[in-house]
Order: structure tokens, then C-alpha cells, then sequence
């Protein structure tokens, strides 16, 4: 394109170590609760114990006569704010019965947490002791908690609505019902994809101060510009009056990409108080009320010829939703269903899917959002197939593999796929696995009565939201396009300031941007600075999430420094009196081409622009800044192949995650520790959906999973090493060439542990599993299978499950057992 | 996540603690390691009025090896005991406890004064024959593990006694074996089975089970021992007496594992922690 693509790139491509680390490592950086401000009081927030309940009454006296307490609200003090929380999401064409979602609860509660009053004190420990001291009498109303139940609208969540249906929507390509009635094969399975947590490090905090007509509201948040813009319209300050800082932010995986009811509360008794109000979220509330991820039941039928040709795939999908909407709850599904074909050219396909409200409280997007979902019903049917065309799984999968030399390819859904080569990152991980000696290790283990199985995963994903024209009202009905914002200045010194609209909260941008524009720039990473998270300091951002900073906040980065490398090089060749054609950005400097010892550093270029304009082109504006938004003309498709090897214990249900290989393509690699890292960490989030977490509410609506102790999110201890290894297959939709690489492992990950386990046990006669794989669940699927007989091995015990130990809702609040241990 | 209010006191010897618990009443609680009993408090499971802490009384901490016992000071961290050789089977639960900054603050007083049947230590001392030495405004006396846990998170250490000193007998010649069963490494135990075997020419001459989380109180497992004392320590004889491990049990369910499993789960660690013992 330019000269700069052909000058030698010195920073991208190392595993430069990651700039933020120091300041996190250390204890120095600044979160949201290490912020004090003068005056500052703080908010405790009264909650719903109950699932469902009219509010008969809420008597706040006691808890306004508590010492130190400044006020007590309910949500009839909230009358004045000019919009429920939003919901950005509607379709055209699509009929959406969606419920109101307000800060604190109107008249009824419809979830477990649901905020009732919001207590305002002196100190947090005041706040605290108020919030018991607020007596609110509930009428208890019917809960409904199964989602397959609360469709049959026998108990309504919200009776004004009349339905607990919030909408349908349906894509749909070539003639499914066709081709499955045509097809040799047809297996139907039905998909449980359970309720998992975003668990965060840090959890949710917000400090509003209302002061002089201007609102400042810090918040731990993935978006500060979507919060800004949604002050603006809920309280009625026009936007350049608010501004919303996201300091450093402990982890999100997407319970950050909310617009909270507590952010509006804490601004909104500012502006009534007089005072800055803090909020910080206790674990208890965020296991509560953070937003929840997953939670859909799976209807999947798939059809193909008796060879192993893939014809047909319908997925019906439910989706739980809870009580209300947040930001992006209805979509969530969608974006799953964009690539529902995954990695394969299935040409006739069909998904219908049903929001459908519960009791409880509401999903939203978790890492990957809807692609983990459909990825793990894609490729566990898949293997299902292979095992009812007796062809092994591999070999159905390359059968069906959209080839190297198909791409651009469109899917009968209309997406198109930049770039792929699906057999490539297959092939290498199969390498890394050395398949026949696994198999004699498998015999030679099975000898020893231990169970070892392989599985596969091969996916594509959707990412880099998004294309504007393409997601906006008009094409997909978001209610913004997802475009992203960079400004890169070089200051009088020669040290650059990058701020961006994205929003890091861990990713590594600081570093992978600064690689980015130092190269383009020809100087150091370490004095690039990226600045992020601060709408008052740069132009507007939409934030981190959907696996975007890379491919649409990195090329924005990169093409702005490109245009200031332009300028710069008009600048030296003005001073060196050539061409501006023969001058090159070198490492440290622009350069005279032939004569790389006449140059110019970015600090004498600096010089020029804001010192000295004599030595600056007629006409050249001054200064070296440039602000540049760019807007991707597609989405951006990483792929890859993940290995999972487990070990179980047939005896006791326990599955040991022994091996992982993962091969990943998110193209040209910025920083490969940093793409390492995101496998790493994806991965992790995966075996904990496969193996450990699950979000669990008992009938009575009740969360039974309320802490660690009960919500079991993996440690260091239960994850394995992670052997990585990447193809770099660029993608043509950025001059990067990059893909978004931060859900991907996440994506891949759960169908690979399910068909290693179902490949351990299938000779126990053990064909299907739902996640997660608890030793109770296996050790009962293995007791099953041996009842039935289908199994090698003798019934030894015969014992009849219980009805607790049947489905995934639990048998009621566990006890304290003496806390935390 | 923040306690109700609460007053707070430091003991400066076990009698000042007597007194301070005394004049605390029945509310009062004292405070070791507080890994138990913090956690609940910021959840407003336990609002204590006052809290005693027992953590700067000198010679409360360390293990004495005289004799035919260890007498390991109520204060005792899990970490001070979970690498020495010399304590077997204690030393391999007290590994096993949580994760390694638990154990660098829980004390084996405060674990077996808890009484919490998941807990790891309880059924460790039952199996042992160990005892607890309690101290309170009438003198001093000694409580045999077997009458110390008397129902879910109750033991009969009185209101206003200080648990000071865990005894344990040495037991030499004997193996040992320890099998907890979790979904994750820190978790408390689904089920725990401790094991004790002394052999005299391959047969066992003396075998003492604990089994964590069976009931609302840790147990031992005495159809076992009977089933396999003086028979031979192979496969066959330790599978067939494990298959006796869930009897007498009452397993509660929870969102891990039904009574069933549970019961399933003793019998497969019965026999596992019967047959490392033996080979020991």
C-alpha cells in the first residue's frame, strides 16, 4: 500500500514484555475503590431475597434514623430519570416484548437481588448496617425457573406482558427440512448450554460526582463512551457536561459491558445529595447480579450421506434471558448463530431461536457470547455423527472443511469469511499430538483400567465487531455502529501519546498498540504511551469486547501514525532537500534512502512542527497530531484446532484435563506472548464451563451458587499446560492483517473436553454428556450405561439416582460450612 | 461483605482469655486463625459481640515430640505441620487443607474446635484416638476425640473453655493413608477417609478409619476395621472390608454429590487410603 508496509517492522511481531505489568504487579495501579474524593459518601444497596414478589410495602425509617446514614431511596424517588436501562438491540422486523429495567425495582421484584432501596451513609460500614435495618414486606408471587417450563407461559414473569416469550427470530439458508429428509443420516440431540458467571477479579464499582452542572462518573467498566452516552439520555445532561472514566479494570470477559443500574444510582444521589457517592460491588453481588453468560437449551439435528457429507444442520435454540434485557441479552444467540456453520460448507441450515424470560437474573454477553455456545453444539454434533457413521471424527471433519482456496466465502447465512485454511492449523495440531502413538497409550493405559480419550474442536468465529453499516439500524437493527477511534500525538520532545476508544481491561493494548505506532513512527514502544478509558481525553470510543481492540482500535491506531508518518517524511525531506519518495522510517529515525546515515529522529521531526516552523513546508499545518476513526468493511474470522486429552476415573467420575494443544490463526502476529496469554486465559474459561462453574438457582428461584465456595471456579491448580502454536493466515479486511484473538480459546475449548470424555467412555457405553462434567454427573452416566447394559463391564452396584441427583437445579441452598476455607 | 459490628479484645494468656470470654457471654467468640469463623462473619452468618484474640498468647504454637505422643499447641498452624515426617497421617491431611495461604493462617485448634465434619482435621484425631485439652474458669481438663464432636459445627467444648493443646498418639509402626475427594483442590471435602494400619507379617494387626463428611459430625468407619482386623492386607480382603465404609453414615446432599455418591465415594476411598496404608 504505502512505503511504510515495505520498511522494515522492528516491534510488531515480538513478545515484547507487556508495559502495564509493573504498575499491576506492584499494587500501584488505581482502581475504582482506591479512589477517594472529598465529601464522598457511600451507597449499600437493599436486595430482593426474593425470586418473585409484589412489594406490598418498604419502611426506611429505622435505616434513615441509623447514625451517619445521609438518605434512603426507592424506586418511587426515581421517578424523575427519563429512561429505563437500556437495551440496544432491535431488529428490524423482529417483535420484541421487552420488559423495563430500572435501578431500583417499581412495585415488584422478578429475581433473586433485584435492587429494592439504595442506602446512602457516611461510611460504607453505616451503609452497610442500614441495609438490614430497611423492612420491606414481600408478597410472594409463583416462580418460574426451567426455561422450557416458563414457555408454556403457565407462570409469567412479568404478568403486563402476557407472555414470558420476548421474541423469535429465524435465519435460514438453502432448504433445511429438505435435506434432512433426504439425508442417508439424521441425529438429533438435545444441547444443554448451562448458566456460568463472568467472576471477574475485580468486581463492579462506581464513583458519580454531580458537581456545577457537570457530572463525573468513575466506573469499572469495559465501555466508558456507551455509559456516557446513555447519562446523557437517561438524566437529561447533554453528553459534553458528563464524563466517564474507567480507571484500571480488574477483568471483565463481558459482565462489564452492561450500562448498571448502579452507575445511574450513584449519579443520581450525587445530583440529590450534593456529594460524590461511591458504590463498590461486594463478591456476594456480583455472583447475584453481574450478568450471567450462556444459559440456552440446544434442539440441533444434523443430516449427511452415508459418506460423511454434512447436508443439513437446524438448530432450535431457547434462550433463557431471566427477568429483564440487558445491553445485548436478545442478541446474544444471534451472533452465535452467524457462524453456525463453523469451520464447514453445510449448505442448507436453519436456526430459530426463542428468548424466553425466568426468574432469574439476567444474561448477557461472557466471553464469546453466543459463538461458545454454537461452537459446542456444532462440534459435538459433529463428533455424535462420526459416531453414527462409525467414521472417525477427524477425518468427518476434513470431509466437510470449507477448503484454503474457497475464501472469500459466503455462508448460506450472506456472512463472508475473509481468509481461512482450517486442514492447516488441524494438521499442525495433529502433529503436535502424534495421534498413533496416542492411541497405543490410550490401549496401554486402558490395560491399567485408566481412561484416556482425545478430543477435537475446529472453529471459526465472528469477531472484530463491527462493521458499521452492517451491524447498525439498518443492517443487523444495534442501536450504534462499531466503528473505533484513535488519536496519536507526538509531543514537542518526540514522545507519542496514543489515545484510543477501546477499553482495555487486562488485554495488553498498552503494549500492542505502542508496537504498532513505534514502528510506523520509527521510535521506541517504551515511549509510546497509550491512553484509554477517559472521555474527556480522547474522541469518541465504543470500548473492549467481541474481541474488537485489535482489528478495528489497532488499525485505527496504525493508520493514524500511518498519516503523521506521511507528514513527518514531507517534513524531513523538506529539511533534507530530497524527494519525499526516498525517505524510509528506519529504526529511530526517518531516513534518506542510499544515505540511511542523513536522517531525522521523531524528536527533531517534533522540533520542527511545534518549534521551529521555518523548517516545516510552506503551508504544512503545524503541530504533529492526527485523529483518525475507522470503520471495518467485515468482520474478522480467527480459526484454529484445539487437542483436549483427558484422564477418568471410572470408578469415581473425576476428569483430569492431561493435555492441551491449541493452534490458532488470528493472522500476522502483533505480540505473540500476548496472543499466548489469550489462549492461556480462554482456555481456562473454557475447562471451568466444561468441568467446574455453573450458575445454579434452585426451584424456588433461589441462587444457590452464591459464592466460590459453591460456584467452582478453576484455580491454577485444575489447569493444565497449554502448548500453543500458531499459522498466520492474513485476513484481507485490514492492513494489518489482523483477527481478534481474546474469546477464541474460549470458543474452542468446551466441545474439545466433552468429546475427550465421551471418546474415554464410550466403550463403557457412555455416548452423550452434558457440561458440566462433575464426577457426579459422569460417575451417574457411567452407572446408567452399565444398567443398561451397555457397557463391558457388570453392574456391581445397581444404585438408583435419586431425584436431587438428576438435573442441574440443584437440591437446595448448600450450609455454611465454616465460610471460606 | 462487612460484618455487623462487633467489639474486640487481645488476650495476653489463656486465663485473660477465660476472663474476657466469661465477661463476653454467651456471644462471644474467640478468634485464631479466623478462617472460618471471618468468612462468615462478612456474609452476617455469625455476629459475634466480641471477639477474642487468642493469636499473641506465647506458647500456644509448636509441636512437642516427647514420649509416646505429639502435644501440638493449639495454635499450631496447618503449614507448621504439613511437611514434617514425622506426624504421617496428620502431616498429609494438614497438605491437603485449602490452599497454601489458608493454610499459613488456620490453626488445628481452631479446625477441630470448629467441629466441622467436611473439615480435614476431625476425622484425622478420631481416627488417631486423639483429644483435645480445654481449659476454663474451673481448671483444666481432657476431652477424647470420640466425645468431642457432637452434631453439625457443635462440639462439647463448654462456652467460656479455650481449646489449648491437640494430642496425638505417635503410633508407631503404622502406615498411613489420606484420600480427599473435591471438585477443586481448595475445596472442602465431598468425602474424606483417614487410615491408620499397623501389620504384623502381612496381616493387619490394628486398622482406625476416619471418615470426613459422612455425617454432620466426622465418624469412625468401625464396620471396616472390624471387617479387616486380623485378616490379610491384600486387594481382596481391603476391598471387601471398604465395602462396609458407608454404614452407619448419614451423608447429607448437597450440589456436588448426593447421599448415594457419597456413600460410593467412602467405599472408593476406604479402599484406596486401606490399601496405601498398607503398603506403607
Amino acid at each position: 500500500m504505502s512505503i511504510i508496509e515495505e520498511a522494515p517492522l522492528k516491534h510488531v511481531g515480538r513478545s515484547l514484555r507487556r508495559k502495564e505489568d509493573p504498575r499491576l504487579i506492584t499494587g500501584s495501579a488505581t482502581y475504582v475503590d482506591d479512589l477517594s474524593l472529598h465529601g464522598m459518601l457511600h451507597a449499600a444497596i437493599v436486595r430482593s431475597p426474593e425470586a418473585h414478589a409484589r412489594i406490598v410495602s418498604i419502611d426506611t425509617e429505622a435505616a434513615r434514623a441509623h447514625p451517619g446514614v445521609r438518605a434512603v431511596y426507592t424506586g418511587e424517588d426515581l421517578a424523575d430519570l427519563l429512561a429505563p436501562l437500556p437495551m440496544a438491540w432491535a431488529p428490524p422486523g423482529v417483535d420484541m416484548t421487552a420488559p423495563e429495567r430500572w435501578p431500583l425495582a417499581r412495585g415488584k421484584v422478578s429475581h433473586v437481588g433485584d435492587g429494592v432501596a439504595m442506602v446512602v451513609a457516611e461510611d460504607k460500614y453505616a451503609a452497610a448496617d442500614a441495609v438490614q435495618l430497611v423492612q420491606v414486606e414481600y408478597e410472594a408471587l409463583p416462580v418460574v425457573v426451567d426455561v422450557e417450563e416458563a414457555l408454556t407461559d403457565a407462570t409469567l414473569v412479568h404478568e403486563s406482558l402476557g407472555t414470558n416469550k420476548t421474541h423469535e427470530w429465524s435465519m435460514g439458508g438453502g432448504d433445511v427440512e429438505r435435506a434432512l429428509a433426504d439425508a442417508d443420516v439424521v441425529i438429533e440431540r438435545r444441547i444443554v448450554n448451562h448458566r456460568t458467571a463472568g467472576a471477574a477479579i475485580e468486581t463492579r464499582g462506581v464513583i458519580a460526582e454531580y458537581r456545577a452542572g457537570q457530572l463525573t462518573v468513575w466506573s469499572s467498566t469495559q465501555v466508558p463512551h456507551l455509559v456516557r452516552l446513555f447519562f446523557a439520555v437517561q438524566m437529561g445532561i447533554s453528553e459534553d457536561k458528563v464524563r466517564v472514566i474507567a480507571p484500571e479494570v480488574g477483568g471483565g470477559f463481558g459482565s462489564k459491558l452492561q450500562v448498571c443500574a448502579e452507575e445511574t444510582l450513584c449519579a443520581w444521589a450525587s445530583k440529590h445529595l450534593g456529594h460524590p457517592v461511591k458504590w463498590i460491588e461486594t463478591r456476594s453481588e456480583n455472583m447475584a447480579v453481574s450478568h450471567h453468560g450462556r444459559d440456552q437449551v440446544d434442539h440441533v439435528r444434523m443430516g449427511a450421506t452415508k459418506d460423511g457429507r454434512i447436508t443439513a444442520f437446524h438448530a432450535k435454540i431457547i434462550q433463557d434471558c431471566g427477568a429483564y434485557f440487558g445491553l445485548l441479552t436478545p442478541m446474544i444467540p444471534e451472533l452465535g448463530a452467524f457462524v453456525m456453520t463453523g469451520c464447514y460448507a453445510i449448505e442448507n441450515v436453519r436456526t430459530d431461536i426463542v428468548g424466553v424470560l425466568t426468574n432469574k437474573f439476567f444474561t448477557d454477553a461472557i466471553r464469546g457470547a453466543g459463538r461458545p455456545e454454537m461452537t459446542h453444539m456444532l462440534e459435538v454434533t459433529i463428533d455424535q455423527l462420526a459416531a453414527e457413521l462409525e467414521m472417525d471424527p477427524i477425518e468427518l471433519r476434513r470431509k466437510n472443511f470449507i477448503s484454503a482456496d474457497q475464501f472469500p466465502y459466503e455462508t448460506p447465512y450472506g456472512i463472508t469469511y475473509d481468509s481461512g485454511n482450517y486442514a492447516g492449523t488441524l494438521d499442525r495440531a495433529l502433529e503436535m499430538l502424534d495421534m498413533d502413538a496416542f492411541r497405543a497409550e490410550q490401549a496401554e493405559l486402558a490395560s491399567q483400567g485408566i481412561l484416556r480419550g482425545v478430543g477435537f474442536s475446529t472453529y471459526t468465529e465472528i469477531c472484530g465487531l463491527a462493521p458499521s453499516r452492517a451491524v447498525g439500524p439498518k443492517g443487523f437493527g444495534l442501536g450504534i455502529g462499531l466503528y473505533e477511534s484513535a488519536l496519536v500525538r507526538v509531543h514537542p520532545t518526540g514522545s507519542v501519546t496514543v489515545f484510543t476508544g477501546a477499553s482495555p481491561h487486562g488485554q495488553g493494548h498498552e503494549t500492542g498498540f505502542a508496537q504498532i505506532v513505534a514502528d510506523r513512527l520509527g521510535c521506541d514502544p517504551q515511549v509510546v504511551e497509550v491512553i484509554h478509558g477517559d472521555t474527556a481525553t480522547g474522541p469518541m470510543g465504543l470500548g473492549t469486547y467481541g474481541s474488537r481492540s485489535l482489528s478495528i482500535g489497532g488499525v485505527a491506531a496504525a493508520h493514524a501514525a500511518e498519516k503523521l508518518a506521511e507528514k513527518c517524511k514531507a517534513i524531513v525531506a523538506f529539511n533534507l532537500e530530497a524527494a519525499v519518495e526516498d525517505i524510509d522510517v528506519g529504526s529511530g529515525k526517518f531516513s534518506l534512502a542510499g544515505d540511511p546515515d542523513k536522517g531525522m529522529t521523531l524528536a527533531e521531526i517534533a522540533g520542527c512542527a511545534y518549534i521551529d516552523a521555518t523548517a516545516m513546508p510552506e503551508g504544512m499545518e503545524l503541530g504533529l497530531e492526527q485523529t483518525l476513526i475507522y470503520d471495518p468493511s467485515n468482520f474478522v474470522f480467527p480459526f484454529g484446532a484445539h487437542v483436549c486429552v483427558v484422564d477418568v476415573d471410572a470408578v469415581t467420575g473425576k476428569v483430569d484435563v492431561v493435555r492441551w494443544i491449541a493452534v490458532d490463526d488470528c493472522g500476522p502476529a502483533i505480540n505473540p506472548m500476548l496472543i499466548d496469554g489469550q489462549i492461556h486465559g480462554g482456555v481456562a474459561h473454557g475447562i471451568g464451563q466444561a468441568l467446574y462453574e455453573q450458575v445454579v438457582y434452585d426451584e424456588r428461584g433461589q441462587l444457590v451458587t452464591g459464592t466460590f465456595m459453591d460456584y467452582a471456579l478453576p484455580t491454577a491448580e485444575e489447569i493444565p499446560g497449554i502448548e500453543t502454536d500458531r499459522t498466520e493466515t492474513p485476513s484481507p479486511s485490514n492492513s494489518l492483517g489482523v483477527k481478534g484473538i481474546g474469546e477464541a480459546g474460549t470458543i474452542a475449548a468446551t466441545p474439545a473436553i466433552v468429546n475427550a470424555v465421551i471418546d474415554a467412555l464410550r466403550h463403557e457405553g457412555v455416548t452423550y454428556l452434558d457440561m458440566p462434567l462433575t464426577p457426579m454427573r459422569v460417575w451417574q452416566a457411567l452407572q446408567e450405561a452399565r444398567g443398561r447394559g451397555d457397557g463391558p463391564r457388570s453392574t456391581e452396584q445397581g444404585v438408583a439416582l435419586s431425584p436431587e441427583a438428576q438435573g442441574s437445579a440443584g437440591s437446595g441452598p448448600t450450609t455454611p460450612e465454616g465460610g471460606a476455607a | 461483605m462487612i460484618a455487623a459490628a462487633f467489639d474486640y479484645a487481645v488476650a495476653d494468656s489463656i486465663d485473660d482469655a477465660i476472663r474476657l470470654l466469661g465477661e463476653g457471654g454467651d456471644d462471644a467468640k474467640l478468634l485464631a486463625g479466623g478462617h472460618s469463623l471471618l468468612p462468615l462473619m462478612k456474609l452476617r452468618f455469625a455476629s459475634p459481640s466480641l471477639l477474642v484474640d487468642i493469636g499473641r498468647i506465647d506458647g500456644l504454637r509448636g509441636v512437642d515430640t516427647g514420649g509416646d505422643s505429639f502435644r501440638i499447641g493449639a495454635l499450631t498452624r496447618h503449614a507448621d505441620l504439613q511437611d514434617r515426617r514425622d506426624m504421617g497421617l496428620l502431616a498429609a491431611a494438614a497438605r491437603k487443607i485449602a490452599d497454601q495461604q489458608v493454610r499459613n493462617r488456620g490453626t488445628i485448634g481452631g479446625s477441630l474446635a470448629n467441629g466441622d465434619a467436611a473439615a480435614d482435621l476431625p476425622a484425622v484425631l478420631l481416627a488417631y484416638g486423639g483429644s483435645v485439652t480445654v481449659r476454663g474458669a474451673d481448671g483444666e481438663r481432657e476431652i477424647a476425640a470420640e466425645d468431642l464432636f457432637e452434631g453439625y459445627l457443635t462440639t462439647s467444648i463448654a462456652a467460656g473453655e479455650v481449646l489449648t493443646e491437640v494430642r496425638v498418639p505417635a503410633l508407631a509402626g503404622y502406615g498411613h493413608g489420606y484420600e480427599k475427594f473435591n471438585r477443586r483442590a481448595e475445596d472442602w471435602a465431598m468425602v474424606g477417609v483417614s487410615a491408620l494400619v499397623k501389620a504384623s507379617d502381612g496381616v493387619c494387626e490394628d486398622v482406625r478409619i476416619g471418615l470426613t463428611h459422612m455425617a454432620s459430625v466426622p465418624l469412625r468407619a468401625g464396620a471396616v476395621e472390624d471387617a479387616l482386623r486380623g485378616q490379610p492386607l491384600d486387594a481382596e480382603h481391603i476391598k471387601a472390608a471398604a465395602e462396609h465404609a458407608a454404614e452407619g453414615t448419614e451423608p447429607t446432599g448437597d450440589l456436588n454429590a448426593t447421599p448415594d455418591y457419597k456413600r460410593h465415594l467412602a467405599r472408593v476411598l476406604c479402599e484406596r487410603a486401606l490399601t496405601t496404608a498398607a503398603a506403607a
